[in-house]
Order: C-alpha cells, then structure tokens, then sequence
C-alpha cells in the first residue's frame, strides 16, 4: 500500500517511492538521505505536533508535515 | 608550508579534531565576510608543519547554501594539498555521501573515520580496508576527542600529498554516463582543472557551474531535452543523488560490522533522556524551567527563592568585608557572589589607589583621570565578566549536549508562524552570548528574505555585553525607588527584546521580506555529556575577548570620554564639579531634545547629557554605557559628595539622584540600548552578511526606527497609562494598512487574469 510520510502514525515503517519536491527543497531531501528506496521509521511527533522525527540510514531527522508530504512511502 | 583543508558534515567532530591537531597553537579567529569564514591552525608533528584550514560543516557541495559555497570554493580555488574528511563513523550511510562528491574533485583526499571510540564501545567496528578499497582513498579510524589514530592520519595524509589525484566519479548509470565523460572531455580540452567535477555540476543544472560554462552547458541541455530515464524522468540531479547513495548502500554499508547482540533494537541512553525532554506534554515545560534555571542561576539575589525561610542575618556577614557579598536576607545565586566578589577587590584596588595618588601629591587631574576615567570606566564592565561568562558557560553546555536541536525541534511550530523554521532558533540563542558568531552562524539558514530578517533580529536577543547595562540599572531601579527584584526585571528585560524581536519578524514577514516559510529538515544529533575540555576552551576564549576588548577599545573609549568631559571648548581643564561646561556636555546637550520622548532627553535637565553620551558611546562597544556611567558619575557626585569611586550599580543610583529620571524612563533607556544599533563589531558582520549595500542601509534605519519606537512607547505608557490606547491605535492601524494592502495585492494579478480570459 502506498501513503505520505505525513500520513504515517508513530512507530509505522516504510520504504521511499518517490521524493516530488522541487528545486531547494528537493535537493536537501536527497542530501539528507532522502532517496527512493530508503527506509524510514516514524519515531515521534514535536509536542505541538509537528514537526515529526524520524529514523533513516541510522540517524535521526527531522522534518516538517508539510515536508512529509512530499514524500511518498511503500508501507507492507 | 602546506595546505591541510578538513570537511564533513556539521556535528562529526570536526572542530574537536581541529583543537587536538593544532592544540594551544590554535590561532581561533572568526573572519566576517562570506568569503573566508575559516579557522586556521598549525600542526607540527609531521615532516613540516603543516597549516590546517577548518572549513565550515556541510552535507554536500550543492549550491543552495552560503557554506556550502564557501567550502566547495576553497577546495577548488585554493587548491589545498590535502583534504581530510572527517565522517562519523557512527552514521557511515550519510556522511559518505560528501565523501562520494568530494572524491570528484581533483586534489588527495584522505577519510578520517572519526567516533571509533564510540563504535567500539557499543561493540561494534567498522572494516576499513573494505572502505578503502570501495573509495580508493586511505581510510583511518581515529578518534578525534580520544586523540587516537591522530598521528597516523597526518603522516597519510602528509604522504598523500606527493601523490596527485585525479577526480573519480562512484556514479554509474547509463543515463548519464556518456554526458559526464563528454563534458568532462570539452572542459579538459579548454585545460579547466576539475573537470569532472564541472561535469557533473552541470549535468545536475548547477547554475553557478551552468553559468560559468555557457557552451558546454548548451550540450548537456541539449542531451536532457531528448533523453528521459525511467525512473527520475528529467531530474538528473535527482538521479544523480540517488546513484550516489547506490554506490554507498552497495559498496561501503556493508563496512560498518555491527555486533550480533545490538541487532535487536534496545533504547539506548540518548533515547531515554529524549523521551523526556521532547515529552508530548512535558517537553514545553522543561523547556522553560531550563531558560528560566539559567536566568536564575546567573543574577539571583534570593537563589532557590529560600530567603524567606532563612533566620535573619543569616548569610550577610554584617559587619565584614563580605557583608552582603553571599547574601541578604536570600542566598544569593552563584553569578551574583562571583559578582561581589569581584566588585569588592576592584572597589578596594580603586580606593588603594585613590589614597595612594593622594599622599603622594599628584595633581587633582591625573588622580582623576586614573581613578575616575580609566579604573571607574575598566572596573565597571570587569565586574561584569564572571555572570557573563556563567550564563556563556550554560547556553554551551545546552548547545554541547545537543538539547538546543531538541528546542528546534519543539519550537519549530511557533517560529513558522512567525514566518521562520526552527533552525531560526539557533542564531537567535546565539545572540544572547555575542550578536558577531549568531550573525555568521545564520549562514545555516538556506531561505536569503529568512537570513536577512534573523540577522535585523538577532541584537535584540540581548548579548553578554548588554547584560551590564541591564543588570546595573536594575539594580539601580531596586536600589533607589525599592521596587521589584533585580532578577525579575532583567528577566523581563530579555523578555521584552524577543517579544520585539518576534514582532518585527512577523511585520518584515508581512511586508518587505515575504516569502514562504523556508523549509525545516534538521539532523538531531545524538545526546552526549558535554566535554568538560572543550566547555573550558569556549570560556577562555570568550576571557580572551572580552579582557582584550576591555584593555582596548573600552579603555581608549574611556580615556576620551574623560578628557573631552573634563576640558571646556577653549581647553581649560575643568574640575570635577564643573564637567557641565565641558565639550562632552556641549555635544550630549545639542542631541539631548532628540530623546525627550523616550524620557532621557531635555526633561532631565543639568545632567541629562550623561544618558545621551552613554547610548551614544555604546555604539563602538556596549560596555561602554556603563563604563560611562561609571566614568561620569564619581564627576557628578563631586558636587554632592566628595572623593567617592563609584562602579556599576552605585554609578547608576548617582545618575538617578542627580537627575531626577524615573523608572519609566530607566526601562525605556534599557530598551533603547538594547534595540538600537549594536556595537561596531555586530555592525561590521552584518554588513558582511547582509547581501548588499541597500539591505544593510535598511537595516540600520530599521534599528534606528525600531528602538526609537519602542523605547518612546514604554516611556509613555510607563508614565502615562491612558497613552497605551493611542498605541494600540496607531499599531492597529498599521496593522490593517499592512494586511489590506497585502490583500489587495493578491486582488491584483488575478484582475490581469480576468482580462487576458476575457
């Protein structure tokens, strides 16, 4: 099944389909690790509930929603 | 001498391998400029010693950030003679990304895989020879707070240098291949060194690159028009960052060994503490205990607030030397016993020497310049140092420990709708040390209208220097009207600059910086105890300028100030009681009406000018206010009370009773210091920040405007509570001027629409 990482709830699992940022936004997914493929684990959500952190290739990231949104993930 | 330059990602522990290469040798310097924001150092245990450059910390050589830019350009024009780069080997996948990119470059390159210390304690190690092989460059495990591996890393990379090295690329994709290699062939016929690199950047649309090669960019266009590849579409740069995150995940991942007993996940101590400090519910909360533990901490007067429970006469060692030194009636807070003690042996040095120029005859104006000028204006702000250097000492151990990517974190969604990321909050918490490295450091904010607002923004945050200002007029206002609590007041002081500081960001947001909110995706480092070492060298760097700054620029500012306070227009040397006569007096009245709004201005009367002079003064460094004070005020009380040196707060309680000002007056005289334009040296680095000539004109009228505003306002709402209805007025007003025309601007375009439908 496919859905946005902004749509992932805390603890949910899953591998990058496709990154459709654009331009700036896009290219500090890709340098952050962001990449088709990778897989993201959701681990928590800011007090006020966004950002969210999560963990890919072994660190810890943060993002927004609205970044998240861009992202779209294979969840099992 | 040779060139070493060291790159990798921010937070791999670069800065703590520079510090152990080049030891006490350091020469730590900040150079404003975009241009050269690099640390140099030498290490002298190769062969030669060797100069090591410490460039700042990036995730990858695009062109989208200034360090970026900064890094990428030193590489390429400077041509060092060797690159390390540092990765932490605790997060291989990422930071080998920067590695792959640096490997295109045509210069040796060695990897220094830093953290062992930590990989080897969770039992797990990493196969360097694997990742050698994998890079073709040397790999060598160090560990950089350890000083491990040091040694060896610098004799490779020293005999590196002899071995030139031409770029190589991990990417291997048939989309791009032949273009790469075309391009790289047209740019070597033109004899451009890096050539792959230049390939590569314009088959990722580089515009910097694109624009520096227009011809060669025209073929690569050419080639993206017609070709498509099944998965990225058109997006080479896309394509070209996922190859090389293949080659990592392929090639180098399998590196990392990892213990058989670690493969099921357990929580490790970092998660445990972050389960709290980023708490749903309990995360805000601490946030602001924290802030306010820190405050409390430094300038207390009733430490732990146990003063009441205390039997009287407890702690004032009444009748001592140290009476009220560790408290009156409260415990005072570590910061403020620092402070005592300090001011004690300074007011003992001054009366030491007073008596000393006094039986031994000198003349009535070098005992005055000695002991009012030079030591009054130099003991004032000395005494200042050790709560400066507390609350330094605090905000490093915040920032060391990685809680402040923490606060990022859980403050993000408020600073957004402000119009700034998180990340905003970084700089911003810098500027209650010093404004000159917060203003460097928002270079890690990508958005330009985001970095231009942060840095109009950042002197509000009230700095180290500042700090004297506030805590010596507060301790005024206590001392001599007897209300409220010194720690209280300048707690709300720093209040009031980020409540003005979040307002002008949301009007500059709403008017001349729009734009959309910069985007927020942030690397939250692991938490670690910070390292007792490094905290001591930030202090003793922070020592090191401030004592410098004292004996210069505050020195020379305060040896002026007393001559041309104590000479008339013709010369004549006046004595202390007729300083109204002289050329300062002269200058501070002219500009004296200009601040009768804001209460230190004509309404004062005989002494009024002292204020002016001290807010004028404070522009070349912000001590210089209460060094003025303290230089003026053993003048001004000539007249009412004999031979007394007067420091800090005393000064300020002389001002007050001379004057005749009042506490609204006081606050807005804080205010106006605090929100106006920052001293020399902030000054200089924002014009060297800002983009250009016209952004910088504009914001030092916005400073201007900004504290000129605001202090009029707390003065008059201060003194006159019924004015606060003609603010709110004037500021509603602005308001709905503000959000109409930003509505009818949107009304404009889409008019344009109806008539080309039409």
């Amino acid at each position: 099944m496919q859905k946005k990482l902004s749509e992932f709830s805390v603890g949910e699992k899953g591998k990058v389909v496709f990154v459709e940022a654009e331009g700036k936004l896009k290219r500090r997914l890709f340098d952050m690790g962001v990449t088709p493929a990778v897989e993201i684990y959701l681990r928590k959500r800011a007090p006020l509930g966004d950002p969210i952190e999560v963990t890919i290739r072994g660190y810890e990231l943060t993002l927004r929603i609205s970044e998240a949104k861009k992202v779209l993930m294979e969840v099992e | 001498m040779k060139n070493f330059a060291l790159a990798g990602n921010p937070n791999c522990g670069k800065t703590t391998l520079f510090n152990s290469l080049t030891g006490s040798t350091a020469h730590v310097g900040n150079w404003p400029g975009v241009t050269v924001d690099k640390r140099e150092g030498i290490y002298k245990k190769c062969e030669q010693p060797v100069n090591i450059v410490d460039l700042p910390g990036i995730y990858s050589l695009s062109p989208y950030t200034p360090e970026e830019v900064i890094s990428r350009n030193y590489i390429l024009k400077e041509k060092p003679d060797c690159v390390i780069n540092i990765v932490d080997a605790t997060n291989l996948e990422r930071n080998l990304y920067l590695t792959t990119q640096l490997l295109e470059m045509d210069v040796p390159v060695v990897v220094a895989l830093n953290m062992m210390d930590v990989v080897n304690k969770e039992g797990n190690d990493v196969d360097a020879e694997k990742l050698e092989l994998a890079l073709g460059v040397p790999v060598i495990k160090i560990s950089a707070l350890k000083g491990s591996g040091l040694k060896e890393l610098m004799n490779r990379a020293y005999a590196e240098t002899e071995n030139p090295r031409k770029g190589r690329s991990v990417i291997s994709d048939k989309t791009v291949d032949k273009i790469i290699d075309s391009c790289r062939k047209d740019l070597e016929a033109k004899n451009i060194d890096n050539a792959l690199f230049y390939a590569l950047k314009l088959v990722e649309a580089d515009e910097l690159v694109v624009n520096t090669y227009p011809e060669v960019a025209e073929k690569v266009k050419k080639y993206t028009d017609k070709t498509e590849d099944k998965t990225f579409g058109k997006d080479f740069e896309a394509l070209i960052a996922d190859a090389r995150y293949k080659f990592i995940s392929s090639e180098c991942s399998s590196a990392f060994i990892q213990n058989e007993k670690n493969k099921k996940t357990n929580m490790s101590k970092s998660d445990k503490a972050d389960k709290v400090l980023t708490n749903r519910i309990l995360g805000i909360p601490i946030f602001l205990i924290i802030l306010f533990a820190v405050f409390h901490l430094t300038f207390s007067e009733n430490f732990l607030f146990i003063g009441a429970l205390l039997p009287e006469g407890w702690v004032s060692c009444a009748g001592t030397a140290f009476e009220g030194v560790f408290g009156d009636g409260g415990i005072n807070s570590p910061g403020v016993i620092l402070f005592n003690l300090l001011d004690l042996t300074t007011s003992s040095i001054s009366d030491a020497v007073a008596s000393a120029m006094e039986t031994s005859g000198a003349s009535a104006w070098a005992s005055g310049l000695l002991v009012d000028g030079i030591l009054g204006g130099l003991f004032a702000i000395l005494s200042f140092l050790p709560q400066i250097l507390l609350l330094f000492l605090f905000f490093s151990i915040l920032e060391d420990s990685g809680y402040m990517a923490r606060v990022a974190f859980i403050l993000d969604r408020i600073f957004r709708r402000f119009g700034l990321s998180g990340r905003a909050f970084m700089p911003m918490i810098m500027g209650f040390g010093c404004s000159v490295p917060a203003m460097v450091n928002t270079r890690t904010l990508a958005d330009e209208k985001e970095r231009i607002a942060t840095i109009r923004v950042i002197p509000f945050f009230s700095c180290g220097a500042k700090l004297p200002i506030l805590t010596a007029i507060a301790g005024g206002i206590v001392m001599q009207f007897g209300i409220g609590n010194a720690d209280v007041i300048t707690y709300l002081m720093y209040l009031l600059g980020i409540v003005v500081a979040i307002a002008a960001v949301l009007i500059m947001r709403a008017t001349t910086m729009k734009g959309e909110v910069p985007p927020f995706i942030m690397e939250l480092p692991a938490y670690h105890l910070p390292q007792f070492k490094s905290l001591m060298l930030h202090l003793w760097d922070k020592v090191k300028h401030f004592v410098k700054k004292a004996f210069t620029i505050i020195l020379a500012s305060t040896i002026v100030i007393w001559f041309i306070s104590h000479f008339s227009w013709s010369w004549g040397y006046l004595p202390d009681e007729n300083i109204d006569s002289s050329i300062l007096a002269g200058l501070g009245q002219l500009f004296q009406p200009i601040f009768t709004p804001l209460g230190f201005g004509s309404q004062l009367g005989k002494w009024g000018w002292v204020f002016v002079v001290a807010a004028v003064t404070g522009l070349i460094a912000k001590e210089n206010v209460i060094a003025t004070f303290g230089t003026l005020a053993a003048c001004i009380t000539a007249g009412f009370v004999a031979d007394e040196s007067l420091e800090g707060i005393d000064s300020v309680v002389q001002m007050i009773s001379a004057t005749g000002i009042t506490v609204p007056a006081l606050i807005a005289f804080i205010a106006f210091n605090m929100l106006t334009i920052p001293c020399f040296a902030a000054v200089a680095t924002a014009k060297a920040e800002l983009p250009g000539k016209k952004s910088f004109n504009m914001t030092m009228l916005f400073w201007v405007v900004t504290s000129y505003l605001v202090s009029a306002m707390v003065y008059t709402i201060g003194s006159w509570w019924w004015t606060l209805f003609i603010w709110l007025a004037v500021w509603a007003t602005a308001i709905t001027l503000i959000v109409l025309n930003n509505l009818g601007k949107l009304k404009i375009p889409s008019r344009k629409k109806i008539k080309e439908v039409n």
